[in-house]
């Protein structure tokens, strides 16, 4: 089973900046425990551009999350036997990242 | 066999058996929704049924193999339907029937997996009442004043939260069991005191059928689970506190306080049952068991209903017990009701200052405003005690509160 796992910062209250160290031990541990498929940080929203080719013509406009509040701060891919598992390797990784954690199962 | 016979047999079996005929088919079928419609239809063929062919000599075999059909009639009419489908449905358990041990396994399951933490408490409480207790859709929408289809999409969505993000079908760890137990006894103990006092004013002001429902409930977790302790301590807590319910309201349906309380109208057999649930968790204490918090409001609930009135209470033991209570649990409800204690040992004054002291955190919050009115008038503050039941009554929900804090108020002078 696979999960999406995502960090959410928040741009009023953000978690700390030091926390490289410990993520990267971490995500050896994802790795030599075989949990590990795909991590990566992002860059900040006003990076990001939505392009919307539904219509007439390409709009190209920023990102959904430039306005907001809380924004994906970075992704995880998790393969895991349940979500009991990885809800535990979440409840660590919200500790390590120092931020809010979501869980999301692929179909 | 008669027709209210029948009608007996079926409302036995449906308590005794529908819990374990939803748990074996999930295990079975991997698919909570194919174990709970195969179980309703399996009762409906019952009741249809046993009324002409009799009940048969094991109805909970027969319920067993009638919603197995069920289900596999499902997934064949499904499999015709939708071969995509299929594949998702054939991962099912094609294993020999277990053991009793291992079935009583599968309830287990079924309760760790109704009150899993990813789940919102009101989802748990709902899928708990669905699926273990067996309650129908209306009965639950009706317990917790929710549309019928609100409910049902609440159940319908929970269902396929645990499907898609694989919450499994176990019972935890040992090293996880504590936390979840906790958790499936905060599920029951919710269930319980929304029957003991309902907090809204639509509905009656103590409902019976949740309370006995939540006590049923709690008796099976702690046939499953012997040795936990806490599980006694909150069954021990429901049977102390349902023994005083013919005392609590009056005819004229008003609350009725402790000290006002008919004591003679207690049920004796649930005081003699909660006390030796009590005991038992006393004598594991003595040997080194630390109790949990349900074990000191059982031990609470056990002097109370131990004494022969207000006065002949253990007021010292009970506050004794409030304080091993407050270092396990900082909650100010819990200070709020060792300060009602406090006024029976040190007196309302004594007491007054600790309520005064949890405003910043209980201001909202009834009881509060109760207790500071009651302790205000045995001061003899009546103006300052006349402002705090007006607020009471502002805040409070369930109408034996409401009738009982106004006659209070309206009696000072």
């Amino acid at each position: 089973m696979r999960y999406l796992v995502s960090v959410i910062d928040d741009k009023s209250n953000p978690g700390s900046t030091d926390r490289q160290p410990a993520i990267s031990a971490f995500n050896e541990r994802l790795i030599a425990e075989g949990y590990w498929v795909f991590a990566g940080g992002l860059a900040d929203t006003d990076a990001a551009t939505v392009i919307d080719n539904r219509g007439e013509q390409a709009v190209f406009s920023d990102g959904p999350f430039v306005e907001s509040k809380e924004y994906l701060a970075g992704v995880w891919v998790w393969e895991a036997p349940d979500l009991d598992v990885a809800l535990k390797l979440a409840t660590e990784a919200s500790k390590i990242c120092d931020r809010k954690i979501e869980v999301r199962p692929f179909l | 066999m008669n027709d209210v016979d029948v009608r007996e047999a079926i409302t036995r079996a449906h308590h005794e058996e529908w819990a374990r005929v939803v748990a074996s088919l999930t295990r079975r079928f991997g698919d909570l929704d194919i174990a709970e419609e195969a179980a309703a239809e399996a009762f409906a063929t019952a009741v249809q049924r046993w009324p002409a062919d009799g009940v048969p000599p094991n109805p909970g075999a027969w319920l067993t193999t009638t919603a197995n059909r069920q289900a596999i009639d499902r997934i064949r009419r499904e499999n015709k339907r939708d071969d995509k489908h299929r594949k998702a449905q054939m991962s099912y358990d094609d294993d020999p029937p277990e053991p009793a041990s291992a079935i009583d396994d599968d309830r287990l399951r079924l309760i760790f997996t109704c009150c899993h933490p990813a789940l919102a408490m009101e989802t748990r409480v709902a899928l708990t009442l669905r699926m273990v207790a067996g309650l129908t859709m209306p009965e639950i929408a009706r317990a917790f004043l929710v549309a019928e289809s609100a409910m049902g999409q609440r159940i319908t969505r929970a269902k396929a939260k645990i499907k898609a993000a694989r919450i499994p079908y176990r019972v935890p760890s040992a090293e996880d069991l504590p936390a979840r137990v906790s958790g499936v006894l905060a599920v029951l103990y919710l269930v319980f005191n929304e029957g003991y006092l309902a907090t809204g004013p639509d509905t009656d002001p103590v409902r019976h059928e949740l309370t006995a429902e939540a006590i049923r409930l709690t008796r099976l977790i702690r046939a499953l689970l012997p040795q936990d302790g806490e599980v006694a301590g909150l069954l021990a807590l429901m049977l102390l506190t349902e023994a005083r319910r013919p005392a609590r309201v009056s005819a004229g349906g008003e609350l009725v306080a402790l000290d006002e309380q008919d004591r003679g109208a207690w049920d004796a057999a649930l005081i003699a049952e909660g006390h030796r649930l009590v005991r038992e968790r006393l004598a594991a204490a003595a040997a080194g068991a630390a109790p949990g918090r349900y074990q000191i409001l059982a031990a609470i609930n056990a002097v109370h209903t131990s004494a022969r009135d207000m006065r002949d209470t253990d007021w010292s033991q009970v506050l004794a017990l409030y304080d091993q209570l407050v270092r396990l649990d900082s909650s100010p409800i819990i200070a709020l009701n060792r300060a009602i204690a406090v006024a029976e040992f040190d007196g309302p004054e004594v007491a007054l200052a600790a309520v005064d002291r949890l405003e910043p955190r209980l201001a909202g919050y009834h009881a509060y405003h109760a207790t500071r009115a009651d302790l205000l008038r045995r001061l003899g503050r009546g103006r300052e005690s006349r402002a705090a039941y007006d607020r009471a009554i502002e805040l409070a929900g369930n109408t034996a509160e409401t009738a009982y804090l106004t006659r209070r108020r309206d009696q000072l002078r």
